[in-house]
Parts: C-alpha cells; structure tokens; sequence
C-alpha cells in the first residue's frame, strides 16, 4: 500500500528537487538521467570532507590543550628553537595553496591541461615540504635534540609528525584525483578537486597555526 | 526505472559471497556484522565478569584459563580491565550505534544506503581489527593490562616494570583502542552526512523518527570525542615505546626501583583527556537507547509520543552538556573545589533534560492501549533503569559524597545500571523489534519474555545491593575480600550477587537459543508486524538490496502519528498522503 503510493509518485519526484532534501530517481540511481553525477551526494561529501575536518581539528585541539597544560604545570619545559628551515618550508606549503587554488580555478574553466599542470606542481609542493620537515629533523637531531629530549622536543616531533602524516594524506588524495578515471563518478571530477583543495588548504591553515604555537608558544 | 551498475553510491547487489557477506558495501550487512561483532564481545565480556563473580566470592575454587588453578589479584584487575574495555567500545558503542544505527537509520531516512558505502565498509573492518588487537592482548607474555578500562597513567605508562600485563598487553590495548577511535570517526561521518544529505522528498527534520535523532547525537558526540581519545592514544603509546614524559613524573618508585629516563608529566593531563572523551562515551552508549525506547514507547502505546520536539531538544541538550562535565569523573584527583562547584552544577543540570525525556515517556504511556510485546517490556525496563541509574547519579555529582563514594561499589552499580544495563536494554528492545525487519523472521515472543524477566529482576538483584556495598564502604577493584576485616561481614551481600549473575547470565543463553533458532525456524514476518508508521515498514523483511527496490519514498508526516481520530487503522505510515488518508 505505501509501496505503491510512492511508484505512483515516481515520475513527480524525479522531476522535483528543492528543500535541501536528497532526491533520488529511480534504481538507487542518484543522478538526474544521463549526467554521471547527483546533486544529493555531491552535497554529501562536502559534508562528509567538512566533518572530517571538525574531527581532525579537535585531534590536533586536544594536542595543542596538552602542549599548553605540559608546558604550565612543570619546570622542565626546555623551550627548543625551531630550525629555520621551517619558514622556507611553510613558504613552499602556502605556494602549494595558492597552486591548487589556480588549478581549480584553471578545471572550473575547462584548461585542463593547465589544471593538470597545476596539481602536479601541488603534489611536488607538498612532497617537497614533507622532505623539508625531514631535514628540520636532521638539523634537530644533528644538534642532539630528540624525540624524548625534553617536553618542549617531544611535542615539537609528535606535532610536525602528526601534521606531515595528515599532509601525506593529502598528497594521497591528490595523487588519486588525478588517476581516477572520473566519467563514471557519481560526484565529478570538479567536486572531487573542490574536496581535495578544502583539505589541502586546511592543511596548510593548521600548519601555519602549528608553527605559531611552536615559535609564540615555546 | 533506471538500471545500473557502477560503482559510487549506487552499488550493485553484489553475487559473490566476499563482496556480499564479508566485503560488503551494503549498510544492512554492515549493520548486522557490526551486531554480531557487539554479540561475540558481549558472550566474552560476560564471561570475563562471570570469572570474577566466581574468584570474588569462591577465592580458593581453581578456574580455567588460570595457570595453576588459582587466580592472582593482577589476573582478577585484568579480567576488570578486559571486561571494561570490551563491553564499553565492543559492545555499548558498537551494537546499539553502529549496528542498528547502520541497518535502520538510512531506510527511516528513505536512502538507498550510506552516504559512503565504503567508508562504511572500512569503518567496520577497522572496529574488526580492534578488537582482534586488544583481544590478543590475552594471549602475550603478561596478559591482558591492569590498569582499568580508564588506562590511568603513570600506571598504563610505565611498562612491563608496573606489573603483569603493563607490557606488551597494555601496548596492544593502547594500539587497539587507537583503531577503535579511527574506525568510529569514520562511522560518525558517515551517520552524520547520510543524515543531513540524504533524506527523502519530505522528511524534514521534525519528522524525523526519534530513533534517527538519537544516532545524529550520538555521531556528533562520536566526531568530537573519538579524536580527543585517540590523541591521548598518541601520546600514551610515545610515553610507553619511545620514552617521552608526556604523562609520567619524574621520581616514581615501584617496589624499590626507582624509575628513572622520565621527569615532569602529567598524569592528571591523560585523565582530561580520557574523560574529556569518556563522558560523551556515556551518552554515545546510552542516546541511541532513549532513541529506541521513545520510538518503542510510542509505537506499542498506540499513541503519538508525547512532546516530540521537547524530546528532540532534550537529547541535544543532553549531548552538549556531556562535553561540559568531564571533571566530575576527577573531583577526588585534588582539582580546585571551585572546579569541582561548576562541574556538579553542570552535571547536576543534566538531570532537567533526563527528566524531560522521563517525563515525556510516562506523558506516551499514559492513557494508551499498551501492547506489552518483549520489545516494549524492554523499553519500559529501560526507562526504570534509567531512572534508577540516573538518580544515584545526581549524588555522586556533589563532590562532598563523591570524595566519600568514589571507588566503592556505589560508583559500579551507578554506571552499570544507567551506562551498561540500560543501553543493554535498548539494544535488546531494538533486537526484538527489528529482528522480523532484519531477518524476515520473528523471535519467539514467549521465550522473549521469559528472558525479559529473568533479566530485569536478575540485573536489579545485582546492581541494587552494589549501592549498599558502596555505602558500607566497600572498595572496587579487590580481587579477595577473605583477608579484609572490615568487608567480612559484607561477603553474604557479595555471594547474592554472584548468584544473581549467574541466573541472569544464563538467561542470556537463552535470548542466544531464541536468536540462532529464530534465524532458521522463526515465524515469518509480514511487512508491517506491529503496525508501526515509519519507512522500514513500508518495504519487505528483509528489504531488497536497494532498500526501496528503486521507488522513491516520499514523506507526508510525522513519524508517531497513532490513533488518529477519523482514521480507520491506529496509525499512518509517514509515507501515507493526506488524499489518501481522508479517502480511508
């Protein structure tokens, strides 16, 4: 009974969307007929990228609460100076925010080829300041400051740590938009660049924040 | 119609039996594997506590699974710490979110599936190997950790030199709950986007069935607790492997030796962050069951429940102030008596929102034709052991009783009625409810509601003299009372309990004979078998691949319209036009 009211509708709901509310056609398919893509689950990943991020942001708030409270209860904190390379470094991830934003930019406008340009010179960015990390590593290390040095070190390490794995990630990501073969995805190649492109500068934005606490906070 | 196949949302019933019953992308296998993953760990967390009954009350009988028959006060806090561990992320995160949430919130919703199926694949398979992880525990040099399901530092920090079970066992432990914590962000992604994005033409968010209220809640808790949690996992595992001192102090001694290579943690730091994600755990365990009982309430009273949106309102209420009272989980670790003043209030607050809820069912109940099904005696029996649960909470929220009730039993039978027992009854309500949905087969109702009462009477028998034991003084965690004076004459009250538990525990072998028998030789279900309004209902037990077998539900209502006068059935699908009503 139900059942069949909703078959009788079925035409009408096809050809209805609005309220904000995910309509679906027929067979589980999502997309208007004959565009690969649909609306509802395009909207549902950036949902899903925005959340992921809250999740992550409190991940590295509960870091920063405790680097705060380690640092204020006892007397061992022995502030560390971090190596200069990191300023080059953060220089070479706010260039690879500004190359993602032109490569979207180039895609929305149909130059593909410059888009593409554009991305892997952001995946090279990002490698390149992943190994920049490593060699602040080094430097540390060369200067016999170690994970399990002081408090001040300990965090220094699990912070850029943490941080370089979540930016991997991303290099990740980055690298699977680029071999997906998009003409069958439900969300499109220009959604899978926007969600991409949100975490990337997201990335970025927490590492500029990591390094304000770092230097202002040591 | 339209026909596919590719991959992205839409996926294709799978033929293969891997990519349909192991691997699978669809969110009502997920449901049932995360089900039966809560049932094996509920069958072992159970029997790890029937052991400790046993060697509290009989400390000289030999028991299996002890080398050299008798029991060591480390094995007994293992068993504590396992049980703990299991039960809380296992059993009460997993079954009454991840299970049911899984199989039932997209249908209530009028999706297809999950947001993103593989996501939801991998969310489970992630939970998977957490529990392989943290069960393996047992099997290394050692065994399973003593420091309690909370891991308190400087004790779970220290390693093997802190006791049995603090090596390898506890970095398992560490490493396992970390894989907990990813594959339940993963979940709650997935709950939360389904939920907002993927709703049918019509179902606005005030006519959303409580149930789906109540697991948005619990995924939001979830998003924002699980990676404070699994933070605190980082910085334990670097302190335990790789040396840090992020939570032990300098100078500690333990038996003679002084512990030396660490200076300055904090060992008050691990208990904020632990409890900073524990409270919410609470919630996280019991919403989805306040979700159940309300969705139960109303269903078997034939009534609309009464106060929807004031029931909506309390769960968020609810939900927002568990992230503010984390503190009083710590009033005895020597924090400002200012401190402790704003977390009783705040604690103490969260009694109006449970009252509103508490209420609001009795309001559902009251005048209605209640049909005592084994579901609805299990959401009754939920709301009493919430409120029982729930009182002895409003007195270990004023830090001058806590400071007295703190480690006694008072705070065992407090958590295990409201967060154990409670959730369990949700989950069981759900089960009987859902089950002819899930499995196309009915329960047995009769050796349902033998095992209801058996269990009902058979949890009050166990945790209402833990109040007293509380009171009289008696601490949690002592694996012998014979050499303790003063408990002496509290050992009877002891054996009453572990014969209380053993009865219950057996009836619980008797819910498992009703289920595996129910799964072959269950009385088929029709549709609709309790008349209920919301979408699963409108689809075949069990439902097609694709949930709606490609029709599109559209919602026209509320999802608790019962005993609507005028109409000539008790209850409207949400599915039912208002032509079609006024034409019946």
């Amino acid at each position: 009974m139900p059942g069949a009211v909703a078959e009788d509708l079925d035409l009408e709901i096809g050809a209805s969307h609005g309220g904000g509310i995910a309509i679906r056609d027929g067979g589980g398919d999502f997309g208007p007929r004959g565009d690969g893509t649909d609306p509802a689950y395009r909207h549902a990943s950036l949902t899903g990228i925005t959340l992921a991020l809250g999740a992550i942001l409190m991940f590295f708030m509960a870091l920063t609460s405790s680097y705060i409270v380690r640092k204020g209860t006892t007397s061992d904190w022995i502030p560390i100076t971090v190596p200069r390379l990191l300023y080059l470094n953060t220089l070479v991830l706010i260039a690879s925010s500004v190359t993602i934003e032109l490569a979207r930019r180039k895609l929305a406008r149909g130059m593909i080829a410059a888009y593409r340009q554009m991305w892997a010179l952001t995946i090279g960015l990002g490698l390149l300041f992943v190994a920049g990390q490593l060699l602040a590593w080094r430097t540390l290390r060369a200067e016999g400051v170690f994970l399990a040095t002081n408090p001040s070190s300990s965090f220094f390490y699990t912070l850029t740590a943490l941080h370089g794995v979540h930016l991997l990630g991303g290099v990740i990501a980055l690298l699977y938009v680029t071999v997906k073969s998009w003409q069958r995805s439900k969300i499109g190649r220009a959604t899978g660049v926007q969600i991409a492109s949100i975490y990337w500068h997201f990335m970025d934005g927490l590492w500029v924040f990591l390094l304000l606490l770092l230097t202002l906070g040591r | 119609m339209v026909s596919h196949a590719e991959g992205g949302h839409s996926h294709a019933a799978p033929t293969g039996f891997i990519r349909k019953y192991i691997f699978s992308l669809d969110h009502k296998v997920i449901g049932i594997q995360y089900y039966f993953l809560a049932l094996f760990s509920v069958f072992l967390g159970m029997g790890l506590s029937l052991l400790m009954r046993i060697h509290l009350v009989w400390p000289a009988l030999h028991l299996p699974f002890t080398p050299g028959g008798q029991m060591t006060p480390e094995q007994y806090i293992a068993l504590v710490t396992m049980h703990g561990s299991i039960m809380v992320f296992m059993v009460l995160t997993t079954a009454p979110q991840s299970g049911f949430g899984n199989y039932i919130l997209p249908i209530q919703i009028g999706a297809a599936d999950m947001a993103f199926p593989v996501l939801n694949m991998l969310s489970f398979w992630t939970t998977f190997v957490s529990l392989v992880v943290m069960v393996s525990a047992f099997f290394v040099e050692g065994g399973a950790p003593i420091s309690g399901w909370t891991a308190y530092t400087p004790l779970s920090a220290l390693g093997s030199i802190a006791g049995p079970g603090e090596g390898a066992g506890q970095t398992l432990w560490v490493i396992g709950l970390a894989i907990f914590c990813a594959g339940s962000l993963l979940g709650a992604i997935n709950f939360i986007a389904t939920t907002i994005d993927l709703r049918a033409k019509g179902m606005t968010l005030m006519r959303l069935p409580l149930t789906v209220w109540a697991w948005l809640v619990t995924a939001v808790l979830g998003l924002l607790a699980f990676g404070v949690l699994l933070s605190a996992c980082v910085l334990l595992l670097l302190d335990r492997t790789a040396g840090t001192s992020f939570f032990v102090p300098g100078g500690l001694t333990i038996t003679d030796t002084v512990i030396t290579g660490h200076n300055g943690g904090s060992p008050l730091l691990w208990q904020h962050l632990f409890w900073f994600f524990g409270h919410p755990e609470v919630y996280i365990a019991i919403l989805p069951g306040m979700g159940v009982a309300s969705h139960l309430l109303s269903t078997f009273s034939r009534k609309p429940i009464f106060g929807y949106r004031a029931m909506v309102y309390a769960m968020l209420a609810i939900g927002f102030l568990g992230f503010c009272v984390w503190g009083h989980h710590m009033f005895i670790s020597g924090m400002s008596p200012y401190s402790a003043f704003a977390f009783s209030l705040l604690t103490m607050s969260i009694g109006v929102p449970s009252a509103i809820k508490t209420f609001n069912w009795l309001g559902t109940l009251w005048g209605g034709r209640i049909q005592f099904t084994t579901s609805m005696l299990f959401a009754l029996g939920f709301v009493s052991l919430f409120v029982s649960g729930g009182i002895s909470g409003l007195f270990l929220a004023q830090p001058a009783i806590d400071l007295y009730l703190h480690d006694t039993y008072y705070v065992v039978a407090h958590f295990h009625l409201i967060m154990g027992v409670a959730a369990i009854f949700g989950i069981f309500g759900a089960t009987y409810f859902w089950f002819p949905k899930m499995f196309g087969r009915h329960l047995s109702e009769g050796i349902g509601k033998i095992h209801f009462w058996i269990t009902f009477v058979g949890v009050y028998s166990i945790f209402m003299p833990m109040h007293f034991l509380g009171i009289a003084g008696h601490p949690r965690r002592y694996a012998d009372l014979t050499g303790v004076q003063y408990l002496g004459g509290l050992i009877p009250v002891q054996r009453f309990i572990s014969i209380a538990a053993f009865i219950t525990i057996s009836a619980q072998l008797l819910f498992l004979f009703n289920f595996l028998w129910s799964l072959k030789k269950g009385k088929k279900a029709e549709m609709n078998p309790w008349n209920a309004t919301t979408l699963e209902w409108t689809i075949s037990s069990p439902p097609p691949h694709d949930n709606f077998g490609g029709v599109t539900p559209v919602v026209y209502r509320g999802p608790y319209e019962f005993s609507t006068p005028g109409h000539s059935e008790d209850f409207i699908p949400q599915t039912l036009s208002p032509a079609e009503v006024s034409n019946h």
